[in-house]
């Protein structure tokens, strides 16, 4: 944490993107979190993606729980809309944003003490419900809010920063979001802003739920010898999958070899999202593969990473209930609420 | 990239930009913060240690710092490194007491100087307190070289010169006014240890045009200006045209102001861009009434009935050929005038040094004297200041002082020239606590402090009205602020990086990158921002533990607002104060 404000001044080569902005023009205000945090680089991850893809600020809505990663929406795009709720209750704030403001981009940020322990019932009927949104969860291993705890996704024999093992079985969030039909699942590292951005940027494109898993080390209680979650650890077991590049709509799309193991997916908006495979079998299209493939790194003691799972043509919560394109709260109160006498016909109809 | 060598003193020295700028080395961002402490006179004693004159500085330095000063690549405009100064100066106690002295107990050296410049007197400054005897001989009536005779008193007051050379003065020189050295062998002869000659470029070149001697009007810039200073001349004719537009013919026009002249315009070959005059020096004569005239080259005197009328001009063109400026006549016109001054260079002349007593001299006429220990080639006989290379600046002056100073002192013990004492450092961290500096590290977004100037109708009054009135207390309390202390060093080490990117995200100005190593010009255009300014030098860590990766940093625009350090779990970046400790004669 720091006490200074981070001065307005800027490189002057600093690029700009399509709406005149600069990267610095999608920042919040100081980070109060520990100096280190991975937290932090997600949320500079996070600014990269808004940033390269030209969303207007105004247009998206940040919401969160309680923890210090539901904390960082403060960090980023000062100038969003956003509701910090309470604990573990993000994904009902997001559900009724959605409703609400199905023309607002939204991104939820969650820890794994707010999604896998307080949440854990809240996060799986988002993704089931499907609600269109970019949900990250910033996995340390630990509640770092409140000192350090393991949280629901500590590895068996992973140690406290006293020493401890802990015992219980973990939850693997990605396991559970392909388990529960989430149609794009990844996961990331704060560590790798190479690889995380491309990994925004798409789960942002994708018109539905979009789920990512980022490793985020708690340098305060979670970044010992002996943790699963440190960032020495991550490095030592970190196995990158499926690489994205962002082809945008209006560029051409160069032919390419599947030699390479690139693979090309056509987004709902015409733009093609490009993977580039490291292994050359692994298909991020099969749910039962993925699911099957990071099960047996799992095991093996790697920390599988990328975009895992990506179905091209997702339904989500709108299209499922028939919905209106105004979004609700656009749409004058007498309209979506036309009184007693209408409600008496409707419900006359189902007699 | 091979990884930085930072406990070379070089390299955090040309981190100071400023510092680096300046000939002489001064240590601009400890001074300023130690006037913003109110610090005056610990301030004008650490300018002094290099700079010797700061409140001649402080009010007429060529301030090629400024320039330099990484501000200006930040919010583009240089902090005001030279009239802060000044307000050290302005603002100090009666500092006499810690001044060095002269021992009582001589070394039984004597060295002899010729001309009482700032050259001759750092070499003086230098030497006295090392027990030499230092006899300074002066052609003129007064010490002190051009900053006397030729900065006119409206920049300068007659006080602050005296004050800072009577505290070298009275150190013990022996000076011999109205004495000039008219025979280099006659003082070979005086028994000398060493002799140093800082006797500046005293001749002002002269324009052989038709019609140049048919007119007493017609005169040469530098005597002018000396013919002014000593009361020889105190009147000038209503029309006034200064030929040349570098320091000169700025403090021509700005005097012909003052002594009459109504109408005067400075007429220039070039245009604008190339002019050797500062931008602030143009200013300030265009703030007086004086009209500067681009791209006209004299080609006439126009002398009617003995009397000098006009003056003929060709108009140029300028235009590009093969990426060199050349010029072409489009015009000739004739500039009435009653006076005309040549502001177009000076020489160097040594009609007293004998040719054949073992100093050479090259094809241009200037002795050949060594860069580094300024002496020539007959062993003993050392050059600084305009003398040696050149018009150059008070500041280098002070430089070539110093310098000479030192090898003066080896000549005479006996040490070879070229085995100067080193430049070393100091590299103390500034942190207090979590997050407390020892310095001002917060950015402040200030505009530069604009000099006021004493109004038009009153400094016309008298010749000696100082223009500028120096900054408010106001106006100090935020330029110091400006200030980006360059010298708080960012301090990397390497084994203790988890690579875990918080200064990089938190870096403002986007200078730090953490990436695989590669040759420089790859690593440049691979940074965060690329490093496009080939002036500014990367840092370059050793190898990470964790990946393998370099830690990088473009040097360029850094405002050692200390983030990256804070932001850092490991301490790995630390800000430490540098100190370059420069060597002076005497020093080991
Ligand atoms: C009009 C004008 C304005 C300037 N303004 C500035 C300015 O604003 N800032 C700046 O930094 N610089 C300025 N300069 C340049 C600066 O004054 C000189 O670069 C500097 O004074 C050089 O110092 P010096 O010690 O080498 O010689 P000088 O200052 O030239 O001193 C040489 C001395 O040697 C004496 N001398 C010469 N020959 C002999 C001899 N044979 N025997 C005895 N004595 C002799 C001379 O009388 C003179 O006093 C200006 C120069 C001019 C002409
Ligand atoms: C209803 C409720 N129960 C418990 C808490 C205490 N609490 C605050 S943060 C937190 C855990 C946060 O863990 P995580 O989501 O992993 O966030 P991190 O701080 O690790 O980023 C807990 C249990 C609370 N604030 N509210
Ligand atoms: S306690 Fe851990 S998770 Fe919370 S801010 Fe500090 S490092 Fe980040
Ligand atoms: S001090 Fe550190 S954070 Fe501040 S500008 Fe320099 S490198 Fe960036
Ligand atoms: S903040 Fe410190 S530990 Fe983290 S990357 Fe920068 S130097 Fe390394
Ligand atoms: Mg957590």
């Amino acid at each position: 944490m720091t006490y200074l404000p981070k001065p307005k001044v800027h490189h002057p080569d600093l690029p700009r993107n399509a709406l005149g902005l600069t990267r610095r023009d999608y920042e919040g205000s100081l980070s109060t979190l520990c100096a280190g945090c991975g937290h932090d680089s997600v949320t500079a991850a996070l600014i990269l993606a808004f940033f390269e893809l030209d969303i207007p600020p105004h247009r998206v809505a940040k919401l969160s729980g309680i923890g210090c990663s539901s904390k960082t929406p403060t960090y980023f795009l000062r100038e969003a809309h956003g509701f910090n709720g309470v604990h573990g209750r993000m994904p009902a704030l997001a559900t009724g944003v959605s409703a609400a403001r199905r023309d607002l981009w939204l991104v939820g940020i969650s820890g794994d003490g707010d999604s896998l322990s307080i949440g854990l019932g809240q996060f799986c009927h988002a993704i089931r419900r499907r609600v269109r949104m970019v949900y990250i969860l910033e996995n340390n291993g630990v509640y770092g809010l409140t000192k350090g705890q393991f949280s629901a996704s500590a590895d068996i024999g992973s140690k406290s920063k006293k020493g401890e093992p802990n015992q219980q079985a973990p939850i693997d969030p990605v396991l559970l979001a392909l388990s529960l039909g989430a149609t794009f699942v990844a996961r990331g590292f704060s560590g790798d802003k190479e690889q995380l951005v491309p990994i925004l940027k798409a789960a942002f494109r994708h018109h539905g739920f979009a789920f990512v898993d980022v490793i985020s080390p708690c340098v305060t209680f979670n970044d010992h010898e002996g943790s699963t979650k440190s960032y020495q650890y991550t490095r030592d077991h970190y196995k990158p999958v499926v690489h994205a590049d962002f082809v945008p709509t209006h560029q051409e799309i160069v032919a390419h070899s599947e030699e390479g193991g690139v693979l090309d997916i056509r987004l709902h908006d015409g733009s093609v999202l490009r993977l580039r495979r490291t292994e050359r079998d692994y298909d991020p299209t099969s749910r039962d593969a993925a699911y099957a493939y990071v099960r047996r790194h799992q095991d093996q003691g790697e920390v599988v990473t990328g975009i895992l799972y990506i179905d091209s043509s997702p339904s989500e919560m709108h299209a499922l209930s028939g919905t209106v394109e105004t979004p609700l709260a656009q749409i004058p109160y007498e309209q979506l609420c036309p009184g007693g006498a209408a409600l008496d016909q409707l419900m006359d109809s189902f007699r | 990239m091979p990884p930085t060598d930072v406990l070379n003193p070089s390299y955090y020295h040309r981190v100071v930009d400023c510092q680096w700028a300046c000939p002489a080395h001064t240590n601009v961002p400890e001074y300023i913060r130690l006037i913003a402490q109110g610090r005056y006179s610990d301030a004008y004693l650490l300018n002094r240690e290099s700079n010797v004159f700061p409140g001649i500085l402080g009010r007429t330095c060529d301030r090629p710092c400024e320039p330099a000063c990484r501000r200006t690549r930040v919010d583009g405009k240089p902090v005001a490194i030279c009239r802060l100064k000044r307000v050290a100066a302005d603002l100090r106690d009666d500092i006499r007491p810690r001044l060095p002295r002269a021992p009582s107990q001589k070394n039984g050296r004597r060295i002899a100087c010729v001309g009482c410049g700032p050259a001759s007197l750092t070499v003086a400054n230098d030497l006295l307190p090392l027990g030499y005897e230092v006899v300074i001989y002066e052609k003129l009536s007064q010490p002190g070289g051009l900053m006397r005779t030729n900065i006119p008193a409206f920049r300068l007051p007659v006080e602050v010169l005296d004050e800072e050379i009577n505290y070298i003065l009275d150190m013990g020189v022996d000076l011999r006014l109205g004495t000039p050295v008219e025979s280099m062998k006659w003082l070979l002869q005086q028994g000398y240890d060493a002799i140093f000659v800082g006797s500046g470029a005293p001749k002002g070149k002269d324009l052989n045009l038709p019609g140049r001697y048919d007119s007493d009007k017609v005169y040469i810039g530098i005597e002018w200006l000396e013919a002014v200073h000593f009361g020889h001349v105190e009147r000038i004719e209503e029309r006034v045209l200064i030929i040349g537009v570098g320091n000169t013919a700025m403090d021509c026009c700005r005097t012909a102001r003052r002594l009459g002249g109504r109408d005067v315009k400075v007429m220039a070959r070039r245009t604008r861009p190339y002019f050797k005059a500062s931008p602030w020096e143009l200013e300030d004569a265009e703030e007086e009434g004086v009209q500067i005239v681009e791209n006209h080259a004299p080609s006439r005197f126009v002398v009617e009935h003995g009397r000098l009328t006009g003056m003929e001009f060709e108009v140029l063109q300028w235009y590009e050929e093969g990426g060199r400026q050349k010029s072409r006549t489009v015009d000739k016109v004739i500039v009435p005038c009653d006076a005309v001054i040549l502001a177009i260079g000076q020489d160097n002349a040594f009609p007293w040094i004998e040719r054949d007593i073992g100093i050479q001299f090259n094809e241009w006429d200037m002795p050949i004297v060594d860069r580094q220990t300024m002496q020539c080639s007959l062993p003993g006989v050392f050059f600084g200041g305009d003398a040696a290379w050149g018009p150059e600046n008070i500041i280098w002056a002070v430089a070539h002082g110093h310098q000479a100073a030192i090898s003066i002192h080896n000549h005479c013990q006996g040490i070879p020239l070229t085995q100067r004492p080193p430049q070393r450092m100091t590299l103390t961290s500034t942190k207090m606590g979590f997050h407390e500096w020892s310095y001002s590290n917060a950015y402040s977004p200030a505009q530069r402090a604009k000099m006021i100037h004493v109004d038009l109708s009153e400094r016309f009054q008298r010749l000696n009205i100082e223009v500028e009135t120096g900054f408010t207390p106001e106006q100090t309390a935020s330029e110091v602020e400006r200030c980006l202390n360059c010298d708080v060093q960012t301090h990397f080490t390497a084994p203790l990086c988890i690579e875990c990117d918080a200064c990089i995200d938190i870096c403002p100005v986007d200078c730090l990158t953490l990436t695989t190593d590669g040759p420089e010009e790859q690593l440049r255009l691979r940074l965060t921002v690329p490093a496009r300014n080939l002036k500014q030098p990367l840092y370059v860590s050793s190898p990470l533990k964790q990946t393998g990766r370099v830690m990088v940093k473009d040097e360029d625009l850094c405002l050692h607002c200390g983030l990256c350090a804070e932001r850092c779990p490991t301490a790995a970046w630390d800000m430490r104060k540098f100190n370059l400790l420069i060597p002076y004669a005497g020093h080991e």
